[in-house]
């Protein structure tokens, strides 16, 4: 489902290569985990995936269902089933939660040629996914992510993951800043989304969430490749042994 | 009366020659008024780029003897206060439509059409006086030419509590009109109205209002200036608000060659409310966009609140300018002044010139005035893109919510959704 092959990648204004030739297939109903050092280019990769600016891609390409992402604008990767749960939730003064998740929502449904929904239908759907996440029905009227507790937000990516239904699902982070509970509850969220059809790309630095999120396949990534990739494993030798060991091997 | 000033030859010429091409009204009620306003006009001379608060904004075309051109722009779009139960007044090119406009009566009001006005006591004693008393410290030709030179306009005094807002119709019907009108409000105390006023008025277009608010009246005040590219206006109201009194003032603007708007609040009792506020959306691709909101608030009273809020989103190279003044007099204690004027840039030709001034007497007192340029936060409009929102759709949200606290100070809701629906077509034809 998403194919992503020799991938390189700089920093647009300078001579800084981030992504050195990455090479990941996730396949429906999968999920896979990438941990890796900080600085090693988890988010950079998650970010060229969904089209944000400031990066050239050099060589390589990254296709979903065989559609090229890499020449889509950000809207239309969306579009094509993409979704990015940020690792830093932007906050967007004066929009506010709802409309913000209505227009979205909308504007897939616009772009695949299916009806919108209607404001009364999209609230009953919205306060139902709340609910599950234990989000306040007075956060969904705040401008988005304003004032949002860094848990808050990380809930409120997973709100529009499941509002979005997204086909190929990228997690940088989620759990950092979430407590236990919440935790649970964002595992609760992927999970009810996992029916074979999706993939999954979870980005993390810890065991924990991969004990509520079991992934198929984990991978590490080091100065911008996938160094090593393994069965889950993997992810509890990271966890008892750090990188050093693994990082040593595969040079 | 403000202090003659040194006066240029290009000044007296240009004086000279906008008044030679004018048709002076005679007689009637307001002739001493309009005579002493002559002088006063006479004496400072109309403006030219070299005075201090006309360096952002070119004058020129606001006192050239003829008015340029402007194209009568054919409007699909429904009256802005279309859906608001209203009585209209009508001015075609500023000539009033008896046709077109409502009956004048409505409880609580009296209006009468200066044109026509007999002797009103209360209008004789207000006619050009806070006008007068707005050219100090800061001399404003075009309202002194406004008060000499007014062809109509409307008397409207408020006794009581309104039922439905009065809305002024300007409409533009003739490619050369250039249309002078003044426009008298007086709010008895504990009185309240809403005053629309919606249209491009004439290819040149001068207006004046002056409002005398009693203890604890209410003024509500909401503009649309007319959107014909090429239109341009120089715009004046002057209060004078008492104790306890309510006025509040916003602007929508959207397009025009040439706006400045200018504010004069003087605040003159204590405990009172002073809010003036504006949105700009300007596009000058084809045609220029160049807005100006010159503002100056001062308090002589007690515990008075004064908010300024102004916001522009400039494109293709559009202009913007503030000029806002607190002045806090001495003894106005506990004076709770605010005023913020940002622009949204949208690419790096456009430009927003702001001059910011605080001037306080006072020692307890509460005054912040701030002024931000930048252009859309490119974060921001990533994470709506990535949300599936295409390009113009987040700009036009992100665009929308940088207007919302201008917007916000519009207390009727349903006023403000159609200001915010007129907004959100614009910005659908430009982004
Ligand atoms: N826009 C940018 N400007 C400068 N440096 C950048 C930029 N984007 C990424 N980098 C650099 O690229 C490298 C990879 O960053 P990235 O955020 O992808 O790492 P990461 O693996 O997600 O790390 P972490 O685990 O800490 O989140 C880092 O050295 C980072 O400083
Ligand atoms: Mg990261």
């Amino acid at each position: 489902m998403l194919e992503i092959k020799n991938l390189h990648v700089k920093l647009e204004e300078e001579d800084k290569v981030i992504l050195k030739g990455v090479d990941l297939t996730v396949e429906a109903g999968k999920v896979h985990a990438i941990m890796g050092p900080n600085g090693s280019g988890k988010s950079t990769l998650s970010y060229v995936l969904s089209g944000r600016g400031g990066y050239e891609v050099t060589e390589g390409s990254a296709t979903l269902d065989g559609a090229e992402l890499l020449d889509m604008e950000p809207e239309e990767r969306a579009a094509a089933g993409l979704f990015l749960a940020f690792q830093y939730p932007v906050e967007i003064p004066g929009v506010g939660n709802m409309t913000f998740l209505r227009t979205a929502v909308n504007a897939q449904r616009k772009a695949r040629g299916e009806p919108e929904v209607s404001a009364a239908e999209f609230l009953k759907l919205v306060r139902a996914q709340a609910k599950l996440l234990n989000i306040d029905a007075e956060m969904l009227k705040r401008p988005v992510n304003v004032g949002f507790s860094g848990g808050e937000k990380k809930r409120n990516e997973i709100l529009q993951m499941a509002m979005l239904e997204p086909r190929m699902c990228i997690l940088d982070e989620t759990d950092s800043g979430l407590d236990v509970d919440a935790m649970r509850l964002v595992a609760d969220g992927v999970n009810a989304l996992r029916d074979g059809k999706r993939g999954f790309l979870v980005i993390t630095h810890y065991q924990r969430l991969l004990d509520h999120i079991k992934p198929d396949v984990v991978h590490i990534m080091a100065d911008g490749r996938i160094v090593k990739t393994g069965g889950p494993e993997l992810a509890l030798e990271v966890e008892e042994n750090g990188y050093t060991d693994i990082l040593a091997e595969v040079q | 009366m403000a202090a003659p000033r040194p006066r240029s030859d290009l000044r007296a010429e240009t004086t000279a020659a906008r008044l030679a091409a004018l048709e002076l009204p005679q007689g009637g009620f307001t002739a001493p008024a309009r005579a002493d306003a002559l002088a006063r006009l006479q004496a400072m001379g109309l403006p030219t780029r070299r005075d201090e608060y006309w360096k952002y904004t070119d004058p020129t075309t606001l006192t050239a003897a003829d008015a340029s051109p402007a194209a009568v722009l054919v409007d699909a779009e429904p009256p802005v206060f279309g859906a608001i139960d209203r009585l209209k007044i009508v001015f075609v090119d500023g000539v009033f439509d008896a046709a077109a406009s409502d009956d004048l009566s409505l409880e609580g009001l009296e209006i009468s059409r200066l044109a026509d006005a007999g002797d009103i006591h209360w209008a004789q004693g207000l006619y050009g006086t806070l006008e007068a008393q707005g050219q100090i410290p800061v001399a404003r030709p075009l309202a002194a030419l406004n008060s000499a030179a007014a062809t109509d306009g409307v008397l409207i005094r408020v006794t009581g509590r309104v039922s439905k807002p009065v809305e002024l119709i300007y409409r533009h019907m003739s490619e050369a009109s250039d249309a002078i009108l003044h426009h008298l409000v007086k709010i008895d105390p504990q009185a309240d109205v809403t005053i629309l006023e919606s249209g491009p008025g004439a290819a040149r277009f001068n207006t004046a209002m002056e409002v005398d608010l009693g203890a604890k009246a209410s003024f509500h005040h909401i503009r649309v200036q007319g959107s014909d590219h090429h239109r341009r206006a120089v715009t004046h109201v002057f209060a004078r608000i008492a104790s306890e009194a309510t006025f509040k003032s916003f602007t929508l603007t959207m397009n025009g060659a040439l706006t400045r708007n200018e504010a004069v609040l003087d605040i003159v009792g204590d405990h009172a409310t002073a809010h003036v506020a504006g949105a700009a959306v300007g596009d000058a691709k084809s045609v220029p966009f160049h807005q100006d909101d010159t503002v100056f608030v001062t308090h002589a009273g007690t515990h008075c609140e004064s908010r300024q809020v102004f916001k522009k989103v400039l494109k293709n190279g559009a202009t913007g300018v503030f000029q806002g003044k607190i002045l806090v007099k001495p003894g106005a204690q506990k004076t709770d002044g605010y005023q913020i004027s940002q622009a949204l840039l949208l690419d790096g030709d456009s430009q927003f010139l702001a001059k910011p001034e605080l001037e306080i007497y006072a020692d307890d007192v509460k005054c912040s005035h701030g002024s931000t340029s930048g252009a859309i936060d490119d974060t921001a409009l990533f994470y709506l893109r990535s949300r599936g929102v295409p390009l113009a759709e987040a700009q036009a949200l992100l665009v929308l919510s940088f207007l919302g606290d201008a917007i916000a100070e519009i207390e009727d809701a349903g006023i403000a959704g159609a200001i915010t629906d007129r907004l959100e077509a614009w910005l659908a034809r430009r982004l």
